[in-house]
């Protein structure tokens, strides 16, 4: 799963730090507002945790063993943002320090596994686990699920990151890169995963959970683990009430964020969301105003393109992807907003200080 | 003084190694085994870099900033090389700045490409045949297979254009390595902490980085311990299901025990006067040689990038 370098274009490196980068960013700044408190050497462990799990050969079906990134676990336990600090720094420190994982495709790797992980994982987990009881026979089954799913996605992300590359980046029809396309790389990457590499992920998520509703049930119970390992620290906070439904829609968003680029295989435009001149080929004539209306407000992005990534449609289907997921980052962000406005409970607002 | 009792603690961890390498010899390894080794692995590569790191050398002596900087300036001068001819301009280059750090020119040369790139070797091997690389045979294996006009199949050959691919892929993954392996072998983590922040890292990741790093060790040598003590302990086989659940719980109260530790960490920190502030280590004035070495280094790597956009275009 580590890409290590010189497999990604330096464009396609950079564009994968940008995308993790807002991640950091709410990460860190929850940090830094919580730095004087127990966050940072709760994070710090975690983080040497998520590292040493990393080691671990977990034995698997059919009697080969496989790495888990413990990413699942993380997100479960600590909270999706914390898992993104967490997961973050150990493939930081195994970059840097053990030159494990390439260091221009740092941002690619903590993308695949401490970004798409922790919230996939988080989102199933939560939808999943429901509101059954911290000692639930359900909670193990939906970790292993949570587990298995999220890194096959974070399998998948790495394929596509891969397979974009020869037909972005060739000279003279030479790839010079990863070499294999989208057809290639994202079968390579997933089926092994589906197969058999997910389930190292997926058990060890479900055997850690289920361990911890046996010793330890008050890290599943408490609603702010983050303050719990203090003695006389600030008592536990109940969880907010429906908050699982942003967590279903965040899968839901990434799903259908993924899924995109399928409309570009199907003839014709999207069901009225026609341009002017396809309402034109369409109705035989333009509306009147609604050609004025149209240059009202130019699209920043005009046609899902992003400039460098127009022909293909590999490149189209990156570029649909990157789209959707820069819409819906704004969106949410405009969401988050409103919620912190009406002084109402919004996504922000769980996370590292109250994960879970 | 603490230190030296870490490293010794650490050998002591890592002397199970000999039993694994004679382990590594039987045909199948346990998962316990290969954990073990994984993890002795690990710490022996850490010592290797602080040792490597003290070493009297060229990269050695210059400041973390300007190594990192110029470093990261050859992986994306690598990165942006469309031909052999950069690449391997860039790979000679390494090796003379490894051997300048005093780190031995065959024994680089081997872990660059030895350890590192055996995957990547797996990966580039099947773009040489013509069935993912279409191009001019330049070594036939099976010849097209046909039935009177009837093509079955197009055979199997090595292409020219599929062997370019998976050199130029094998020679530039090397490349890189080789610049990121200079940075770890010759570099304290503590000043490469240091130097992050020039790259504008937020202190916040600087701080948690600084103590994952030190608690690694803890939790690698609580995990040794575990390991170890299961093997010991254990005569016979263990079914799959057994065994999956002895790690989860191995895991499972490595995760209480770090939670636990924390919480200690936290109050140490307080009685220690922790409010809330970080401060970084004081910025140290850049010597000459670091100038130097910058003013060298930059400009080259930008050539070489300048090269290959202009080239590219």
């Amino acid at each position: 799963m580590h890409i290590p370098d010189g497999y990604l274009s330096p464009a396609t490196c950079a564009t994968l730090y940008a995308a993790s980068a807002p991640f950091w960013y709410v990460a860190s700044q929850k940090v830094k507002k919580a730095l004087s408190s127990r966050t940072v050497p709760l994070l710090a462990l975690f983080s040497a945790f998520s590292f040493v799990v990393m080691m671990f050969n977990v034995p698997l079906p059919g009697g080969t063993t496989g790495h888990a990134v413990g990413a699942a676990l993380m997100a479960i336990v600590l909270g999706p943002w914390a898992a993104v600090i967490g997961v973050s720094v150990a493939l930081a420190i195994q970059a840097l320090l053990f030159g494990d994982g390439g260091i221009l495709t740092l941002g690619a790797n903590c993308f695949n596994m401490a970004v798409v992980i922790p919230f996939v994982a988080y989102g199933i987990y939560t939808l999943g686990s429901g509101s059954s009881p911290a000692t639930s026979a359900r909670r193990p089954v939906a970790a292993f699920i949570a587990g298995y799913v999220g890194i096959t996605m974070a399998a998948f992300f790495t394929g596509l990151e891969l397979g974009v590359q020869p037909a972005l980046f060739s000279a003279n029809g030479v790839p010079l890169y990863f070499p294999y396309d989208l057809g290639v790389s994202i079968p390579a990457m997933v089926i092994p995963h589906l197969a058999v590499a997910s389930f190292a992920e997926g058990i060890v998520t479900a055997a850690v959970l289920a361990y911890l509703q046996r010793a330890h049930p008050s890290l599943l119970e408490r609603r702010r683990p983050l303050a719990a390992p203090v003695e006389g620290g600030e008592p536990a906070v109940p969880a907010p009430a429906g908050r699982r439904l942003p967590a279903a829609l965040w899968v839901g968003l990434g799903v259908i964020v993924v899924l995109t680029p399928l409309g570009l295989l199907a003839p014709g435009g999207a069901w009225a969301e026609w341009g002017p001149d396809e309402v034109e080929q369409l109705v035989g004539s333009v509306p009147a105003g609604m050609k004025s209306l149209m240059s009202l407000w130019p699209a920043p992005l005009p046609d899902y393109t992003i400039p460098g990534l127009e022909g293909s449609f590999s490149g189209q289907s990156l570029a649909y992807i990157l789209s959707a997921a820069i819409g819906v980052g704004l969106i949410a962000l405009v969401w988050w907003g409103a919620s912190r406005v009406l002084g109402r409970r919004g996504i922000g607002e769980r996370s590292i200080d109250h994960p879970a | 003084m603490a230190k030296e009792a870490l490293t010794t603690r650490l050998e002591a961890d890592a002397v199970p190694r000999g039993r694994l390498a004679a382990g590594r010899r039987r045909r199948k390894r346990g998962f316990v085994a290969r954990t073990l080794a994984d993890l002795s692995g690990a710490l022996e590569s850490a010592l290797l870099a602080d040792e490597t790191a003290s070493r009297p050398g060229l990269l050695q002596c210059l400041d973390a900033r300007v190594k990192l900087l110029g470093l990261l300036g050859f992986i994306v001068a690598a990165g942006f090389a469309r031909g052999f001819a950069p690449l391997l301009a860039l790979h000679a280059l390494s090796l003379s700045l490894a051997v300048a750090s005093a780190l031995p020119a065959g024994w680089f040369l081997k872990r660059v490409w030895v350890f590192i790139p055996t995957f990547t070797g797996l990966v580039a091997l099947p773009a040489i045949f013509n069935l993912l690389t279409p191009g001019p045979a330049a070594l036939t294996i099976l010849g097209p297979l046909s039935l009177g006009p009837l093509l079955l199949a197009d055979g199997l050959s090595l292409t020219w254009s599929g062997l370019r691919v998976a050199s130029l892929l094998i020679l530039r993954v090397g490349t890189s390595v080789s610049f990121a392996l200079l940075l770890v072998l010759t570099t304290r983590w503590t000043s490469l902490l240091n130097a992050l922040r020039v790259l504008k890292v937020p202190i916040a990741f600087v701080l948690v980085l600084a103590m994952t790093h030190r608690y690694i060790y803890v939790l690698l040598h609580v995990v040794n311990n575990a390991f170890l003590a299961r093997e010991s302990r254990s005569v016979g086989r263990l079914s799959a299901g057994e065994n999956r659940r002895w790690l989860g719980a191995t895991m499972g109260s490595l995760l209480g025990k770090s939670y636990h530790l924390s919480g200690e960490v936290y109050l140490a920190m307080l009685s220690r006067g922790f409010r809330g502030e970080v401060r970084g280590m004081p910025e140290q004035r850049l010597a000459r040689l670091d100038y130097v070495w910058l003013g060298v280094a930059l400009p080259l790597a930008a050539a070489f990038v300048a090269i290959e956009v202009v080239l590219g275009v």
